[in-house]
Parts: C-alpha cells; sequence; structure tokens
C-alpha cells in the first residue's frame, strides 16, 4: 500500500524533527538543531533494514518515490517565495560563494582519491538518485 | 475576472502545482534545446522561481515574493516548511549504508571535509561581504555546500528570507558550476572509478550538480557519486543548525 510508504516517512520525519527539536531546547538554542538530518538519516536506516530483512515492497517503496520525485518542484515553489528583492543587491556574494567552495575541495580531491582503493564497478545495491 | 481570480486563490495549492510544472517543463526544454544539457533543468528551474520571487516581491511590495500575489497564493504551502522538510527527508531512500560502508573511512572522510570545507568557503565569502551574526552566516556557509541545506539550515536557526534566498543562490551557483566543470576536471583528477566518484560525490555534496557532472563525463559512475551526495545532504542537514551554528556563535 502506498500510504504505507508514505506513513513511514511521516514517522522518520515526525521522529527526526522532534529530535531537532528537544535537542535545540536542551542546549538552550531557539531553533530545530538537525531535525531534517536526523529524519534522512533515520530513513537510510529503516530503508536498510527493511531490504535485509525482506520486508520491502515495490507499492509501499513508491509512496516514498512520490516524494522524492517532488523535491525539486517543491524546492522550486521554495525559491519563488524569497525575499528575492532585497538580496538581489548582494547577489556577487552568491556567485563567489557557490564557486569558491568548489575550488577548494577539488583541491583535496587527487590526496583522497590516492587513499580510495579500486573495486569492480558491478558492486551497488538498491538506490535510486534523485537529481 | 474577479470570479477566475477568486477561483485560483481559493484552489492555491493545485494551481501552485501547476505553475511548478509548467516551469519545469519549459526548464527541461530550456536545458535540452538551449544549453544542450549542460545546465541541468532543476537548475534553471530554480532561478526561474527566484526570478519570479523578484518579479512578485516587485509586484506586490511583500517579502513573500511570488506568494503574495494572490492568485500564487499557494506557491506558500507548497514550498513551505513542511512540505519541503517532507520531501527532503525522503531523498534518503537514494542512500543506504550499507553501500556506503564499502568506500570505507575515505567515504566518511570526504564528507566530512566536503561539508567543512565548504561551510567554511561560505562564511568567509560571506564575511568579506560585511555579514557579521552567526545566523546569516551559519546560512549562507550552509547554501554554499548545497541549495538545500542553506534554506533548511536558515528556517532552522530563524534567519531572515533574504539571505535564506542568497543561500538557495550560492547553492545553484554551485550546482551548475560542478556540472559544467566535471567533464573538464574528470581528467586532472582521475575521475574515472566508481571509487573516486564516490569521493567526488562526498567533497561536492550537490546532487544534481554531482549527477549531471558525471553523466556528462561518464555516465556508469553517476549512481556512485550521487549516492555520498546524498549522504552529504543529510549530513549537512543534520551539521550545519547543531555544531557548525554553535560553532559560529561561540566565534562570532
Amino acid at each position: 500500500m502506498i500510504i504505507y510508504g508514505v506513513a513511514i516517512l511521516a514517522f522518520c520525519y515526525v521522529t527526526g524533527q522532534l529530535i531537532g527539536e528537544l535537542l535545540g531546547r536542551l542546549i538552550g538554542v531557539d531553533a530545530n538543531v538537525g531535525g531534517v538530518g536526523f529524519a534522512m538519516l533515520l530513513l537510510i536506516f529503516l530503508n536498510d533494514w527493511f531490504t535485509k530483512k525482506g520486508f520491502s515492497d515495490k507499492l509501499t517503496d513508491r509512496g516514498i518515490e512520490f516524494w522524492s520525485q517532488m523535491y525539486i518542484p517543491i524546492v522550486v515553489a521554495m525559491s519563488a517565495i524569497q525575499n528575492v528583492k532585497v538580496a538581489v543587491s548582494s547577489g556577487s556574494l552568491a556567485l563567489v560563494a557557490g564557486i569558491v567552495p568548489v575550488l577548494i575541495c577539488l583541491s583535496v580531491i587527487p590526496l583522497l582519491s590516492k587513499f580510495a582503493k579500486s573495486q569492480p564497478v558491478d558492486q551497488h545495491g538498491h538506490y535510486n538518485p534523485v537529481s | 475576472m474577479d470570479i477566475i481570480t477568486r477561483f485560483l486563490e481559493k484552489n492555491g495549492l493545485v494551481v501552485a502545482f501547476l505553475a511548478v510544472g509548467f516551469m519545469m517543463y519549459t526548464s527541461a526544454i530550456i536545458s535540452n534545446k538551449l544549453t544542450n544539457k549542460k545546465i541541468p533543468a532543476s537548475a534553471i528551474a530554480i532561478i526561474m522561481g527566484l526570478v519570479l520571487a523578484y518579479a512578485g516581491g516587485v509586484y506586490s511590495g511583500g517579502e513573500k515574493g511570488i506568494a503574495d500575489v494572490k492568485v500564487f497564493s499557494g506557491f506558500g504551502l507548497m514550498g513551505g516548511a513542511m512540505f519541503r522538510d517532507f520531501a527532503i527527508v525522503s531523498t534518503g531512500m537514494g542512500a543506504s549504508f550499507l553501500v556506503m560502508k564499502r568506500t570505507g573511512w575515505i567515504g566518511a572522510l570526504s564528507l566530512f571535509l566536503g561539508i567543512v570545507l565548504s561551510f567554511s568557503g561560505g562564511v568567509v565569502v560571506a564575511l568579506f561581504w560585511g555579514y557579521t551574526d552567526a545566523i546569516s552566516l551559519t546560512t549562507i556557509g550552509a547554501g554554499a555546500c548545497t541549495y538545500i541545506v542553506g534554506p533548511v539550515t536558515g528556517a532552522a536557526i530563524g534567519a531572515s528570507s533574504d539571505v535564506i534566498a542568497l543561500s538557495i543562490a550560492a547553492g545553484v551557483v554551485k550546482a551548475v558550476f560542478v556540472t559544467i566543470g566535471t567533464p573538464f576536471m574528470a581528467r586532472f583528477i582521475g575521475l574515472n572509478n566508481p571509487q573516486t566518484a564516490m569521493v567526488y560525490g562526498g567533497l561536492m555534496g550537490t546532487t544534481s550538480g554531482v549527477s549531471a557532472g558525471l553523466a556528462a563525463t561518464d555516465p556508469r559512475l553517476v549512481p556512485y557519486g550521487a549516492l555520498t551526495a546524498t549522504f552529504y545532504t543529510g549530513l549537512g542537514c543534520l551539521a550545519c543548525p547543531s555544531v557548525l551554528y554553535l560553532l559560529m556563535r561561540v566565534i562570532v
């Protein structure tokens, strides 16, 4: 059932966000501390666990996949409701802040890949990249 | 005319689905025909969203972009915090601890470095532009990670909407830059095997940029880069509004 998938996703969302809220209260900042991150890691964990136990069901998966396909459209709607009029004045910041980190990270790749051991191409499991 | 306006306003969310669907379709055509898929359709669509927000702000004089125009008020619900976080969490389906384990500690290290280095880079740039408060610096630093981590972090710690808009824009610039740059850089950094692709995804983190860039380099590498990039989004959403934000509060 598709709703099972949606419900599993909702469970991860609620649990993660609650942890984030409580953690914020605990360390005394008025913020949701990493709620989305907790929720996402919980979903990854549950997905691995279900796959391992053989509980995975196509329809259930589809309930979650629907939302991961809606992700970019929702991000587009989110961009459309920001206060861009005010942000335009420092628009050049976005350009530099987008490019500089890439250059920094590029410089450490040769170092890191030297440590990486190579493995055959065919070893990968169940995942559906969202772009 | 009045009837139509009121009808569209009453059915806001569905109207937003229709409008965003149209934007996605248009940007897919632009990506294919005008840029020969060099710039991913998702990046074009997000830029269209930002332009729409600008137009909405100028037209209505409000602070909520296009959502201040009554006919498009449904954008506020569709792009609001609840749907956004729900959809972002669902992308976790694209990742797996079991597969991730195979990269070993080098995968974890690339994720850690990718987030910390991008974040620091973004913070330094924001400092140069005169931002000095911990909330704005953290949000722009998070935007330098990806266009998802930025707004999620900004919303979680209470950043202003214009700073969140900047963080989205920075993330989009990063995605476009990674997409266009990957095929050129691939030769110099030895990006021709799954292992390096996973390290690359972990360092760059922008899922759409890494996927599109790897597709132009070698389509077989896409799943590997996208896997670590998905983890990057999760860890970024975890680390930026928590450890890194607290760190910024201590420093500033």
